[in-house]
Parts: C-alpha cells; sequence; structure tokens
C-alpha cells in the first residue's frame, strides 16, 4: 500500500472519529456528563440498517436516523434528566452499565456472529485501481463528516439555539441566569448526538460490513479516549482529539509490520497515556489550564 | 469507648457478613459452593478496588490489570513443570522452571500487584478526573493486549488449565477476610485520612500541605496488592485462565459491585461485592431454570447481563451514593454521625439545576 494511500485511509478513519467524538463533546459541553452508551446507538443504527436490508436505501437511511435520534432522546430523558447535577465519573458508570445490558440486548435479539450490512459496499471499489489503494468509501467519509460539520458549526454560531448552547457551555450557571432554556438546549446537544450516530453507523458499516454486539462500544472507547486526549473542555479540541486518535491508529496500522500487528492497542494506548502524561488536560489545551475542572 | 465500638463495627461487620455467606456456603451442594467461592473472589477483588477509587476519589478501569498479572503469575508457576514445555514452549526459562507453591503464590500474586501498580502509578497518579480513569482504562487495554499476544510470558490467547485448585470455601472466606483487614487498617492510617481529605476538596488539601500524589500512589499501591491477591485466589478456584476472563467483563462487573454498595465506604464494597454477587448467581442459576417454592422460574440466556446493567442504573440514579449510602456498618445508627453524613452528601453531589 503507498504512503498516500495510507494517510488517505487515516484521514478517513479520523474523521469517522471525530464525528463520534463531536456527539461526546456536545453532550459534556452542556451538561458536563460523559455518555458512553452513544456507542450502542451507533450499533442499533447499524443493526436497523441490516434490519431493513429489503427497503430501498434512501428509507433505510432515514429510519436509521429517525431511530438514533430516537434513541438518543430517549436516554437523555430516562438516564441524563435524573443524573442532572452528578458527577461525570457517575454519568461514565450508569451508561457504562446501560451500554453493557443493551449489549446483552443485541447479543440475545441479533446473535453473537453479527449480522452483515451491505448497504453501501459499492462504497469499497477503489478508486484509482492499481497502485493507489484508496477507495471510494474515503471519500464519503470525508464528505459526508465534512457536511455535517458544517451543518453542527451553522447551528452552533448562526442560529439561536447555537448561542445559547454555547453560552451554556461557557457557564451552566449564567447562562441560566440570563434566560438561556436548558431543556432546549440539551435537547438539541442530544439530537445531533443521534444524528451522529446514525451518520457514523451508516459509514462504519461500509468498512466493517459485520454489525457484533460490541460494534458500537469499540468505537465510543476510542472515541472517548480521543476526547480526553483533545481536551474535553472544547468542542473545537475533543472533536481534534478523536480525529488525532482515529489518524494515529489507522497510521501505526499501516506502518508496524504484519505480524507485530497484534499490538496495535498496544502502541496506541502508549501513545494516549504519553499524550496525558505530557498534557493532562488535553493535547491542545495549555499545561497552565486547570486541570481540575472534571 | 464510643469510638471503639465504632471501629467494632466497621471492622466486624464485614467479616460477619464474609462468614455468614462461608457458613451458608458450608451447607450447600459442591456444585452451588463454587459458587458462593466465586463471590467472596470477587469480593476480594471489590475491596481491592475500594481502597484506591473510595478513598481516592478517583476512577481507575485498572485494577482488573493486576489481577490478570497476579493470576497469570500464581497459574502459570504452579502448573506441573512437565507440561509448560508443550503447552507454552517460548516461555522465558525462568518461567518454564520455577515451581512455587499455592500459598507462596498467593503472597507472590500480592507483590507482583503492588509492583505492577506502584510502577503505573508513578505515571498515572499525576493525572486526576476522567483522564486518571481513561489512562487507567489505556493500563487495561494494554495489559490484556500484551498477555493475550505476548506467548514469551504466558499462554497467549489459549487457556492456561492444570492450574492446581486450592481456593476452596475456607481459603477463599480467609482471604476475602485479610482483604478486608487491610482495607481497615489503612483507613485509619494518616497516609488515607490525608487522601480521603483530598477527595473531598483537593485544592484545600493541597493548600495545607498535602501530596495529593505520593497518598494516591500509596492507596493504589495496596489496592493493587490487594487486586493482585485476589487475582491469584481467582486462578487456584478455577484451576485454568484465559486473558478475556481478567478483563472489560471483570472490570465492569467489579465496578458495579463497588458503585452498587457504595464507593465511599468498606461496608458499601463488601455488601456490593457479596450482595451483587448473590444477584448475580442467582439471575444465572435463573437461565438454567430455578424452583421459588411451587413457582418454578425461567428467564432466557443472556438475561442477567441486561437485569444486572438495569439494575446497577437504577440503583445509581436513584441512590448515587449506592444501597449503604457509603457509610459504615451501622454508622447511622449513631445521630451525631448521621447528620454529618447527610451534609456531606449534600455538598458531594452538586444541587440540582
Amino acid at each position: 500500500m503507498s504512503a498516500l494511500g495510507d494517510l488517505v485511509n487515516a484521514i478517513s478513519l479520523g474523521v469517522i472519529y471525530a464525528v463520534v467524538a463531536v456527539s461526546v463533546g456536545l453532550v459534556f459541553g452542556v451538561l458536563r456528563q460523559v455518555n458512553l452508551a452513544q456507542g450502542e446507538i451507533i450499533a442499533f443504527g447499524a443493526y436497523s440498517l441490516w434490519l431493513t436490508r429489503t427497503w430501498p436505501i434512501v428509507l433505510s437511511f432515514l429510519l436509521c436516523c429517525l431511530i438514533c435520534i430516537g434513541m438518543s432522546l430517549a436516554m437523555q430523558i430516562a438516564i441524563f434528566r435524573p443524573l442532572r447535577g452528578a458527577s461525570a465519573l457517575t454519568t461514565l458508570i450508569v451508561t457504562f452499565g446501560l451500554s453493557y445490558a443493551l449489549e446483552a440486548v443485541w447479543l440475545m435479539v441479533f446473535g453473537p456472529n453479527g449480522q452483515p450490512v451491505s448497504r453501501l459496499s459499492i462504497l469499497n471499489n477503489t478508486v484509482l485501481g492499481g497502485h493507489v489503494d484508496i477507495r471510494w468509501v474515503t471519500f464519503a467519509e470525508i464528505g459526508i463528516g465534512g457536511l455535517f460539520f458544517v451543518l453542527l458549526l451553522t447551528v452552533l454560531y448562526r442560529t439561536k439555539v447555537g448561542a445559547m448552547m454555547r453560552a451554556t457551555a461557557e457557564d451552566y450557571k449564567t447562562a441560566r441566569l440570563i434566560g438561556v432554556r436548558i431543556e432546549q438546549v440539551v435537547t438539541v446537544a442530544f439530537v445531533f448526538g443521534g444524528l451522529s450516530a446514525a451518520i457514523v453507523a451508516i459509514l462504519a458499516t461500509v468498512q466493517t460490513p459485520l454489525v457484533t454486539p460490541d460494534f458500537g462500544f469499540n468505537l465510543i472507547v476510542v472515541a472517548l479516549v480521543g476526547v480526553v486526549l483533545g481536551g474535553i473542555d472544547s468542542l473545537g479540541k475533543a472533536t481534534a482529539g478523536g480525529f488525532v486518535v482515529g489518524f494515529v491508529n489507522s497510521l501505526l496500522g499501516a506502518v508496524i509490520p504484519e505480524q507485530q500487528l497484534v499490538f496495535l492497542p498496544t502502541l496506541t494506548f502508549l501513545f494516549v497515556i504519553l499524550v496525558l502524561l505530557l498534557r493532562p488536560a488535553g493535547l491542545f489545551v495549555p499545561n497552565r489550564a486547570s486541570v481540575e475542572r472534571v | 469507648m464510643k469510638i471503639r465500638i465504632r471501629l467494632v463495627y466497621e471492622l466486624g461487620g464485614p467479616l460477619l457478613l464474609i462468614a455468614l455467606v462461608a457458613l451458608v456456603g458450608s451447607m450447600m451442594s459442591i456444585a452451588q459452593q463454587a459458587n458462593v467461592i466465586n463471590i467472596l473472589v470477587t469480593a476480594t477483588i471489590v475491596i481491592g478496588l475500594y481502597v484506591f477509587i473510595g478513598n481516592s476519589g478517583v476512577m481507575s478501569f485498572g485494577q482488573i490489570s493486576f489481577v490478570a498479572v497476579a493470576a497469570f503469575a500464581a497459574g502459570i508457576l504452579t502448573s506441573p513443570v512437565a507440561i509448560r514445555s508443550t503447552t507454552m514452549p517460548q516461555l522465558f526459562h525462568f518461567l518454564a522452571v520455577t515451581k512455587i507453591s499455592n500459598l507462596e503464590s498467593l503472597l507472590l500474586g500480592a507483590l507482583l500487584g503492588a509492583v505492577f501498580a506502584l510502577l503505573t502509578g508513578l505515571v498515572l497518579m499525576r493525572l486526576s478526573g476522567l483522564a486518571a480513569g481513561i489512562a487507567t482504562f489505556a493500563v487495561l487495554e494494554i495489559t490484556y493486549d500484551v498477555i493475550t499476544y505476548w506467548n514469551k510470558i504466558g499462554p497467549g490467547a489459549r487457556t492456561l488449565a492444570l492450574v492446581p485448585v486450592s481456593t476452596g470455601l475456607s481459603v477463599s472466606a480467609i482471604g476475602c477476610g485479610i482483604a478486608v483487614l487491610a482495607a481497615f487498617l489503612y483507613q485509619h492510617t494518616r497516609s488515607c485520612r490525608l487522601l480521603r481529605a483530598s477527595r473531598e476538596d483537593i485544592s484545600a488539601a493541597r493548600g495545607i500541605g498535602v501530596s495529593v500524589f505520593r497518598q494516591r500512589l500509596v492507596a493504589f499501591t495496596l489496592s493493587g496488592a490487594i487486586a493482585g491477591f485476589g487475582g491469584a485466589l481467582f486462578v487456584h478456584e478455577l484451576g485454568s485462565i484465559q486473558s478475556s476472563q481478567v478483563y472489560i467483563d471483570l472490570t465492569f462487573t467489579t465496578l458495579a459491585m463497588l458503585v452498587v454498595g457504595g464507593s465511599g465506604s468498606l461496608w458499601g464494597a463488601t455488601v456490593g461485592g457479596i450482595g451483587f454477587g448473590i444477584v448475580d448467581v442467582f439471575l444465572r442459576n435463573a437461565e438454567n431454570g430455578v424452583a421459588l417454592g411451587s413457582l418454578h422460574l425461567s428467564i432466557p440466556s443472556g438475561t442477567s447481563t441486561i437485569i444486572l446493567g438495569a439494575f446497577m442504573v437504577a440503583v445509581l440514579i436513584l441512590l448515587p451514593r449506592g444501597v449503604t449510602g457509603s457509610r459504615e456498618c451501622l454508622e447511622r445508627f449513631s445521630m451525631k454521625r448521621f447528620s454529618k453524613a447527610v451534609r456531606l452528601d449534600d455538598q458531594d453531589v452538586p444541587r440540582k439545576p
């Protein structure tokens, strides 16, 4: 595989993790809480693609989006509303439990061996053929990921609710004092969380068509690592962190020899520990910033 | 005198609970006894988690890596030397020829757990909050990856079998009791009080000159020792071990036990470890069908995990400080302590907006 191909593939994987990281960063921004069960929304979205495999593709994708957004909102109401004000670690554990339970549900309903989703397998064809191994899905990922970010930035910076979201993330109490409707802000954050899950479900199933019960959990764990790595306090830094982890993981995978590939997680996580030591508050946060906010 | 009675409750409560479980277990069939032993061994690991997480207030997903390292070391070094060359041909020489007794392996497990925790702690204890949680998770991932794929230190992805079984009912109860005693003695040291001060208010603790790093490191090392001890008990309970048995699932289960019981007290850790374990065993039995009086209860396979997960979510939403309220045994009977505990509750959990 060529260096260019490796680089482009690393970028596309980075984009996927960045989209996952956005959902974590959005929820953290407004609530100061972590949603580890976001991965299960992605998993359910992916399973919904399998369930609707005979439907027209547009309808199938639409339903996937609706399911993910619905599930995200349901989580907000059933889990996050009662836990409002609890610490980030409490919600981390609660959503860990939820994620664990939901994985058991997927295992029971969809079986341990996974279900194949091949809606967009045409995107797995290589672009040029021959020497450079770049597949269409890479461009789809970069393109759709890019569109999602444009949409998100438009909402955040060009609408009233976006301004309210930014205000809430900056200072929860003051935002409330000046009349920001927190419920509305939280709802929008979770809608975007659901939408990002649907996008990841659609794109990730092109690269890994087999949807197993731990499909979403594996994604969210790496993305969460990326979020903390980048700096969870800011949406931009969190997203960049997600991108960096996906990028480094993919690039390391291409660089290390085949028989050592099993140690890829070790290398990736060593990188994570190293970054956290040098920059405890995040890769893109100056060391002077307070570490204790979380 | 009053203080002494409180100490008696604090230590006696968990020990009595363990003794009670062991006593009930001794009246059961051999098959059911295995479950009781497993509950006690898991509770030992949960107490190990408590020593660090409960006292420091810092989340750690890494303790199961100490369990894993100790379990594999204890398992390999006590398994018959003759079979090692065939089942693990690539093993380092000293691992292939050294043979120790089961008792020695328990001590070795504790020592290895402590050393491993100390070494990782030197690096990780500089972090706080989510960064610390993620870094300890990274340790778990790395440990799992290395144990599963490095054939020079163990069986790799295969199962390590033929480990002599010695963790019976009495050994597991004594082991769990030792863990309780260690945690109890530690939480009355100056070091632990300083650590708890940093848990309540890290800035204030630093302000009065507490080296948060050093106190966390002490707790992390002791926690690693207990976890390692639990790991050695674990491998001698099962007679075999596979890397996937000491990974995410066990991390989840033990953490769930700790927070459901109440991560802030030794009583909470013990009650969580044992109580959650009993519910778990009951549900797993129910998957195979159990008779409740005249009623025959049978639930589909896999339901127990769903129920446990949901149970944990519900407990944490309704009782954020666990079923014991993170109080020590019988602590609430003292009204003075009670009012104090309630006030602490208010401080700990930010008021709902």
